[in-house]
């Protein structure tokens, strides 16, 4: 055996890659291991560029990285991502289990309203939050109408901060934990309801445990959202790291100080990512194999179906309504005063299409890495998925810099092309696929892959006819949440794309910033209606 | 079969995406023309496609802020595609002035000197005014300030709107430095900062809030209160107020443009920025954005006072470009973090 390895085969070996069937021929190069890593190298490119940009650094830099301002930043900016996670998990896991697992009335016209805030831009939520709810928005303005109240309790700073990201973030929890309440074996649970457990003590001893890795892996995404979340903040004058990076860039053009506060941003990454696999146990999340397709039965709501309503609807309406009633005024007033609308049908196609490449290839990037972290012992095998967190919680600027100085100076054909923009994309937003990916994997026996190939059929063969169609809901989630967040990415979409590509987050972005309320609007809801069809279509396949 | 399907799409999907790929490539072209172009598309989009209707000229425009366009160019570096440089404000251009070639005097001659590089290495297009905007009802005329340090009195604790990262204001500051020194400068910044201002990322949402009664004063450039105006009518509660005196509180600022090093087509982005000074291209500016048209001849909108009652001091742009020192004031001040 020893003269068939490949040198490359003996560097894997020597760096910890042992085959499984130890017996036999190699069985194949190790092109899951390669397309992994190269994948998450790709994905470390913006961290390759901090580190070109932060060797320049002077005086100024360092002294700036070492002031209390910058640990005060820090510390703000835990306590936000913190409390943001928390909250989400609050109001997602419920709404998640309410929608899956009940028979709640209306249930995916509930999973449907209350996954769609995900779409809504931050520094556009945020504006819209402020304008209904602000101190003199729309509601004070009412208030002062009916009650004679002068003014609302100021909602800037850490309170509105908070509100606007957990209520524009828990969706992704929410998705992850959907799709994972799909593929829990029903046999589980029924067994704790056939041994005397009672519903509720089912659900905290049996389904919740189960829950962990999705609600691990969407809190990852949440917190990591808010560390690299600038509109919103901004708005809400809360200063968290990503708001003095911007501060750098924007009033300094101190690209130096820029990355070398960046850095650290990717330090607190590796932080939470450590910490989010220490979340996860040796336990075994895989449904049994018999257990494997059969769907669980509902839960009966009885009485406790007007709460859950009242639930439901109280977070569609803060979350969806409000923001929409707001674009809604705006637009009604903006005709009235006789604005003129643009023809938006090319942004639109643009903003489908771009998302649409990037959700596919997110889930064909994410395979490998999924794969071998969660299907092949050992610690080398989990580093591409892990690689593939590093950049997530990095401001869009910062990526789309990174692939300015990497695209214009050594691949000047492909600058400023659509693959560009979606390469961005991809760094962006692989996480979000890789997350709903791996929870769904951890659900599917590894056994039955096995006795796919025991039975003769090829590693990939048993792979795409096995195990493939078992993680559909873990796929359609990861690829949902990758198309939502590329349809309303802008800072890395105003740098790369090919020119006068506009999509409808710019065209937002265009009119707001100038006060184009109107002009606003339109674009708005129409990013908001395109992206609930999709969603739309992946809810209403579920199996029934 | 799922299988097949997912494989077929696999192999497909590289084809089609290089196939986009070469579509939206960028090509090299003779008659074809790229602008970055800080300023939004809602407001200078109209005048750029009547460049290329009227010239014949394709204009590819990457639409962005200032900064970030500024940052990207100095990341390109010498690869930048870019011919022009279109900026909201001159501190854009400073960042990246090593970049920029000389304009020609054809086009130099037509601005006043204050509203250009002394190196001749960008132009100004448009001016706009730093200005108070005040809610009506909460404040009238007489109310008002007639001298910027007078915002530093207890009546107006809590009651300003600003937007220490937006570079208006810090040119405005910059400004500051020049006239009163550093030292008064910091003076006023501290006594501001301890008058607890609220502090808003850029002025339109200054002049909503001043609006909406939020904050009853705020210190903006003058051009976003006519937006708001044609948007929400004249009922808006909320007007300008130009402070006398020839202060920083009334500097007078240019959107300006500079032609790339680099640039493939030098020729075509001179006929560019000549367009931009056009009769034509300033009284769109002039009536379209109110701004004030920089060149001879173009009517100013009459909501407008005249350029020549503000900026008395004369503050020449030239003399505003250390916006470095400017960001470390505010810092020493605690208005930036």
């Amino acid at each position: 055996m020893g003269e068939s390895l490949t040198p490359l085969h003996r560097l894997l070996v020597s760096a910890g890659y042992r085959p499984r069937i130890a017996a036999g021929p190699p069985r194949r190069l190790p092109i899951l291991w390669l397309a992994g890593f190269i994948i998450a190298l790709l994905l470390l490119l913006p961290v390759a560029y901090l580190l070109i940009r932060v060797l320049q650094a002077d005086a100024t830099t360092w002294t700036l990285i070492r002031s209390a301002s910058t640990r005060a930043t820090v510390l703000r900016t835990v306590a936000l991502a913190g409390s943001v996670t928390a909250a989400s998990i609050l109001v997602a896991v419920p709404l998640a289990w309410l929608t899956v697992r009940t028979d709640l009335p209306l249930k995916r016209m509930w999973a449907l309203l209350t996954a769609l805030p995900m779409v809504i831009p931050s520094y556009v939520g945020a504006y819209l939050i402020v304008a209904s709810l602000g101190p003199r928005g729309i509601l004070a303005q009412i208030a002062e109408e009916v009650f004679g109240v002068r003014a609302l309790p100021s909602i800037y700073g850490f309170p509105g901060a908070l509100y606007v990201l957990t209520l524009l973030s828990f969706p992704y929890i929410l998705l992850t934990v959907r799709a994972a309440l799909q593929g829990i074996d029903p046999a589980l649970e029924e067994s704790s309801r056939s041994l005397g457990n009672g519903p509720w003590r089912t659900f905290w001893q049996v389904t919740l445990p189960q829950l962990r890795p999705a609600i691990a892996s969407g809190s990852l995404l949440v917190a990591l959202y808010v560390l690299r979340d600038f509109g919103a903040v901004s708005i809400m004058r809360y200063n968290t790291f990503t708001r003095v990076i911007y501060v750098q860039y924007k009033s300094a053009f101190d690209r130096a100080s820029a990355a070398g506060l960046a850095i650290i941003l990717v330090l607190l990454t590796l932080a939470l990512l450590i910490a989010e696999v220490r979340t996860r146990s040796r336990a075994s999340f895989e449904r049994s194999a018999t257990g494997g397709i059969r769907k669980a039965s509902s839960v009966r709501l009885g009485r406790w179906r007007w709460p859950a309503l009242l639930f439901c609807t109280g977070i569609v309406t803060i979350s969806l309504i409000i923001p929409l009633s707001v674009l809604l005024y705006w637009l009604v007033r903006g005709l009235i005063a006789g604005e003129t609308l643009q023809p938006l049908w090319q942004a639109t196609g643009n903003s489908v299409f771009a998302s649409a490449i990037t959700a596919i290839v997110a889930l064909l990037a994410a395979i490998p890495a999924v794969v071998l972290s969660v299907r092949r012992a050992g610690r080398w095998n989990q580093l591409p998925e892990r690689l593939t967190y590093t950049a997530y919680a990095l401001p869009g600027i910062v990526v789309a810099l990174a692939l300015v100085f990497f695209g214009a100076n050594f691949a000047p054909a492909l600058y400023q092309t659509l693959l560009m923009l979606i390469l961005a994309y991809l760094i962006l937003f692989l996480p979000q696929a890789v997350g709903s990916l791996q929870a769904s994997l951890l659900q599917v026996p590894a056994s039955l892959e096995e006795a796919a190939r025991s039975m003769g059929r090829r590693p990939w063969t048993a792979f795409w006819q096995i195990t493939f169609p078992l993680l559909r809901p873990g796929a359609l989630a990861g690829m949902a949440l990758v198309f939502l967040t590329t349809m309303k990415e802008l800072p890395a979409t105003l740098i790369l794309s090919p020119y006068n590509f506009s999509t409808l987050a710019t065209r937002v972005w265009s009119a707001v910033s100038e006060a184009f309320f109107a002009q606003a609007a339109a674009p708005a809801l129409l990013l908001i209606l395109t992206s609930s069809l999709p969603m739309a279509v992946i809810l209403f396949r579920e199996r029934a | 079969m799922a299988f097949k399907r997912v494989s077929t799409l696999i192999f497909l999907l590289p084809l089609t995406i290089s196939a986009c790929g070469i579509r939206f490539s960028s090509e090299q072209d003779a008659d074809r023309l790229v602008v970055y172009s800080g300023r939004s598309e809602s407001l200078v989009g109209p005048i750029i496609e009547q460049f290329e209707d009227t010239s014949g000229i394709r204009v590819d425009v990457r639409w962005g802020d200032t900064p970030e366009l500024a940052a990207t160019l100095l990341e390109e570096g010498a690869n930048s595609p870019a011919d022009v440089f279109f900026a909201q404000d001159p501190g854009g251009l400073g960042a990246v002035i090593d970049m920029l070639q000389p304009l020609p005097d054809e086009i130099l001659d037509q601005v006043d000197v204050r509203f250009q590089d002394p190196h001749g290495r960008w132009v100004g297009i448009s001016g706009r005014a730093r200005t108070l905007v005040y809610n009506t009802s909460s404040l009238s005329q007489g109310d008002l300030p007639t001298d910027i340090w007078e915002l530093t009195a207890p009546r107006w604790d809590g009651r300003v709107g600003w937007a220490p990262t937006n570079a208006s204001f810090q040119t405005m500051v910059t400004a500051m430095r020049t006239v009163w020194g550093q030292e008064d400068t910091l003076r006023w910044l501290m006594a501001m900062q301890a008058n607890h201002p609220i502090a808003y990322e850029k002025n339109t949402p200054i002049v909503a809030a001043v609006g909406a009664g939020e904050v009853d004063l705020g210190l903006v450039n003058h051009y976003y209160l006519y937006r708001f105006l044609q948007e929400e009518g004249e009922g808006f509660p909320a007007r300008n107020y130009f402070l006398q005196g020839g202060g920083p509180g009334s500097l007078v600022m240019v959107a300006g443009a500079g032609i790339l090093d680099t640039a493939s087509n030098p020729e075509l982005a001179e006929q560019f920025i000549d367009f931009l000074l056009s009769r034509v291209a300033q009284q769109y500016f002039a009536t379209q954005t109110y701004e004030y048209p920089l060149v001879d001849g173009v009517v100013t909108a009459r909501e407008l006072p005249p350029l020549a009652e503000l900026n008395a001091a004369e503050i020449d742009l030239a003399d505003l470009a250390d916006l470095q020192g400017t960001v470390a004031l505010l810092r020493e001040a605690g208005v930036l973090p």
